[in-house]
């Protein structure tokens, strides 16, 4: 009914697929392939050094230790429920695979905290730079998440690398912002404050901005962790292996309960390590953390009839920032 | 609340802070007489600082008052340069600080000035020691070193049990005792404290204004505070700016302030100060030296008496210090029994007060309604009051009558026999008898 008024593609298409794909094909690959291949290989070499770690690592020391920093940092229900989900890994028999599951998670969570922190960092005190960084992370994160393997696929082929770094380009968007968002939330005064008393701006960041933004950084870092660990089921795609292959396989073959143990894996997984990092990151947090210790030190001293902290030396060993609260506290 | 000294410690020049994308524009229209609002409209531009101009002696407190929004902030930021002026300087011991590069301005923040912020500013993640001693730690100083220094100035704020706890286990009052040791343990030579009182509660708050004027006595800092409340102002304050709209109104004296406000402004602000602490003896005595007992006799004192009908006149010593009072009914007794020497009719319990003294302190001596002895800080006679001159001080209206007074009295002079202005007379007839 409409036919007879004219639209804008009656006299002219834009070839915009072409020209993308000229640009990778044609501009990029060719140029850029040492470029790219340099990219992959400390990727390559963390992501080796990881698997073989946990390859190494026997089961029962595994576990030990994982639920032992479920245990001391997000209390006693995690710690069982982080055991029960291990376990299970193990006998429906996807061990090897959650642990290369895991090894490629790490690897991303890595290398975007050492690129998204500082890019965070540098948003969170210049405006001009916030800006500009904002509509990049508004398209890596909007674009979905299959978009991303075929340039990956062009640039750095198929494999369980290129997996990994589609999962890094994924998985950045929050730590970048969440880092951001943690700076600018420090109160103004208090940056004020650092400036006043002669701190370099090196200074105030170390001295008074990370420490105030970390539980907020945190935060953003288990939310990568989280987005890092749905894309590398889907990195499976591209030929990474682990979790995400048992469920590809499962699909392929239409086999429901292939899929469904694979699947499992990944929610087991998923679930654990979101636990323990929230865990860590509100210990590490400088408020709450703080918060919890300073009242401990408190009631303490209240009991010691009001003495020095320092006699007492109670506050003092809770104080310092390695010692996380105890479990009981925690829980 | 501290001696004034010479040597000119921080010294604002001119200085204007413009916010806004176009300064410069804006800067051009205030100097052709714009005002804020016109700027603010026409361009947009902000005008936080006109054109302030103070100086602050060493060891002087200079108290910036100002309702919310006149810049007060703004100014005080300006003179470590967190904010950078506009326009203007800002000179520190004789040195423009605005033209100081980064390491310079660093070390004189380190160095020379501490600040005190209105919401504290401590560092939740730090022990109240930490925080203590956060400037020495940017200075680089030894960690046992800094924490000595630290706990020594938290004892002198009383907070030294609390050195490892952590701000959030304060009260409003105690983090702000850590603020000031905080200030403090740099040892400054100049304190800027924004607003520093105004988040407490008012009886905490006056325990802090007064351990303020306690540390001020000790230290002798150059201390240049910011309030919203006059009467703070009036308290803390040598010399006390009234601020509004980005410009000073008033520079002067608390009783200045009080006593002749600038304009309706500044005058609408005094209306509900508490004139009794702020007035002091000073103000509302007329002088006088008192007459050197040495050098008179009763009939002398006499000839006094019949120029005025006042209650007593004081006389002194050699020194110049008040030896008593001697009453009128006193002399006429002892002309009429023929007696000569003064000395036995000079009354020694007579009420002395400091110069310095506020009048809410020494208002229970004004009720036996007699003269009120006023001596300088060397204990030398400056002055007399009378009691109905201080009743008239409380009633606002009345603020200037005493400058009046001051004016038409004279000194008197060697002889005894001289022209004395007289404390007038005490109100009834039985004056005298209560001396
Ligand atoms: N960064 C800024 N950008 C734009 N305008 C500002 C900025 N900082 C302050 N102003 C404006 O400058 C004026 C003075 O602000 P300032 O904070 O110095 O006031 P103040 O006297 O300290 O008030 P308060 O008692 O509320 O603290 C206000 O009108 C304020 O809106
Ligand atoms: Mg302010």
């Amino acid at each position: 009914m409409t036919d007879f008024l004219p639209k804008p593609s009656d006299f002219f298409v834009l070839p915009l697929d072409e020209w993308i794909d000229y640009l990778v094909k044609g501009i990029l690959v060719p140029n850029l392939r040492p470029f790219f291949r340099a990219i992959q290989w400390p990727v390559d070499q963390v992501l080796t050094g990881l698997e073989n770690l946990f390859n190494a690592i026997p089961f029962v020391v595994f576990v030990v230790i994982l639920v032992w920093l479920a245990w001391r940092f997000a209390g006693r229900s995690i710690a069982v429920f982080t055991l029960v989900s291990l376990v299970v890994l193990d006998i429906v028999g996807v061990w090897p695979e959650s642990m290369a599951t895991l090894a490629m998670v790490l690897t991303a969570v890595l290398f975007c905290a050492v690129v998204g922190i500082p890019v965070g960092l540098m948003a969170g005190r210049s405006d001009t730079f916030a800006t500009a960084v904002r509509p990049i992370l508004d398209i890596m994160q909007t674009t979905p998440a299959f978009v991303y393997l075929v340039p990956v696929v062009m640039l750095f082929g198929v494999g369980i690398v290129p997996g990994v770094i589609a999962t890094i380009i994924f998985a950045m968007p929050p730590i970048i912002r969440l880092t951001n968002l943690g700076i600018r939330q420090v109160p103004e005064e208090l940056v004020e404050a650092g400036y006043a008393f002669g701190s370099t701006p090196r200074q105030v960041l170390i001295e008074v901005q990370i420490p105030l933004a970390l539980r907020t950084i945190m935060a953003g870092l288990n939310q990568t962790l989280m987005l890092s660990l749905s894309m590398v089921v889907i990195a499976a795609l591209i030929g990474a292996e682990g979790l995400g292959l048992i469920v590809y396989q499962g699909i392929g073959r239409l086999d429901v309960g292939l899929a469904s143990v694979g699947g499992l894996g990944v929610v087991l997984l998923a679930i654990t390590l979101d636990r323990i990092t929230q865990g860590i990151g509100e210990a590490s947090g400088a408020d709450a953390g703080r918060r919890k210790l300073s009242g401990v030190a408190q009631k303490v001293k209240t009991l010691f009839g009001g003495k020095r902290p320092s006699d007492g030396d109670t506050a003092t060993a809770g104080g310092t920032q390695a010692s996380p609260p105890s479990p009981g506290e925690a829980a | 609340m501290s001696e004034t000294q010479n040597v000119t410690k921080v010294d604002v020049v001119e200085v204007t802070k413009i916010f806004g994308d176009d300064p410069d524009a804006a800067l051009e229209r205030l100097k052709t007489g714009a005002t804020r609002e016109e700027i603010l409209r026409d361009t947009g531009q902000v005008v936080g600082v006109n054109n302030v101009t103070f100086q602050v002696g060493a060891g002087e407190s200079f108290v910036v008052m100002g309702l919310s929004g006149s810049g007060k902030s703004t100014l005080i930021r300006c003179i470590n340069r967190l904010i950078d002026p506009t326009s203007g300087q800002v000179r520190i011991d004789d040195e423009d600080i605005l033209i100081a590069d980064d390491d310079r301005l660093r070390e004189i923040r380190l160095t020379k000035l501490g600040m005190v912020f209105q919401h504290f500013a401590l560092f939740p993640h730090r022990t109240v020691a930490e925080n203590t001693e956060y400037g020495l730690k940017i200075r680089g100083v030894a960690a046992d070193e800094r924490r000595k220094a630290a706990l020594n100035w938290l004892d002198v704020v009383g907070l030294a049990d609390w050195a490892d706890s952590y701000p959030d286990a304060l009260s409003g009052g105690m983090k702000q005792r850590v603020g000031l040791a905080r200030a403090l343990t740099v040892e400054p030579e100049v304190l800027l404290m924004d607003e520093p009182f105004s988040a407490l509660d008012p009886l905490i708050r006056r325990d802090m204004q007064d351990e303020l004027i306690d540390l001020q006595r000790k230290f002798h800092k150059s201390i240049i505070f910011i309030t919203h409340d006059l009467n703070e102002a009036l308290k803390l304050g040598d010399r006390v700016a009234i601020m509004k709209q980005g410009r000073f109104v008033q520079i002067g004296t608390p009783e200045e302030i009080v006593g002749s406000p600038a304009d309706p402004y500044v005058e609408a602000f005094t209306q509900d100060v508490d004139r009794g602490r702020v007035v002091t003896a000073g103000t509302v005595m007329q002088p006088f030296e008192g007459i050197p007992l040495g050098r008179t006799n009763v009939k002398s004192i006499a000839t006094i008496f019949d120029g005025f009908d006042g209650p007593g006149v004081y006389v002194t010593d050699a020194k110049g210090l008040p030896e008593g009072l001697v009453m009128q009914d006193d002399v006429g007794r002892a002309l009429d029994e023929g007696l000569h020497d003064v000395t036995y009719l000079v009354r020694k319990d007579f009420p002395q007060v400091d110069e310095s003294m506020p009048l809410a302190d020494f208002f229970g001596a004004c009720e036996a309604g007699v003269p009120i002895a006023v001596v300088n800080e060397r204990k030398r006679l400056v002055g007399v009051i009378n009691p109905l001159d201080v009743f008239a001080q409380l009633t606002p209206g009345a603020a200037s009558g005493a400058k009046v007074g001051n004016g038409a009295a004279e000194e008197a002079t060697g002889g005894g026999t001289a022209e004395v202005a007289p404390p007038a007379g005490a109100t009834g007839g039985d004056h005298g008898a209560r001396v």
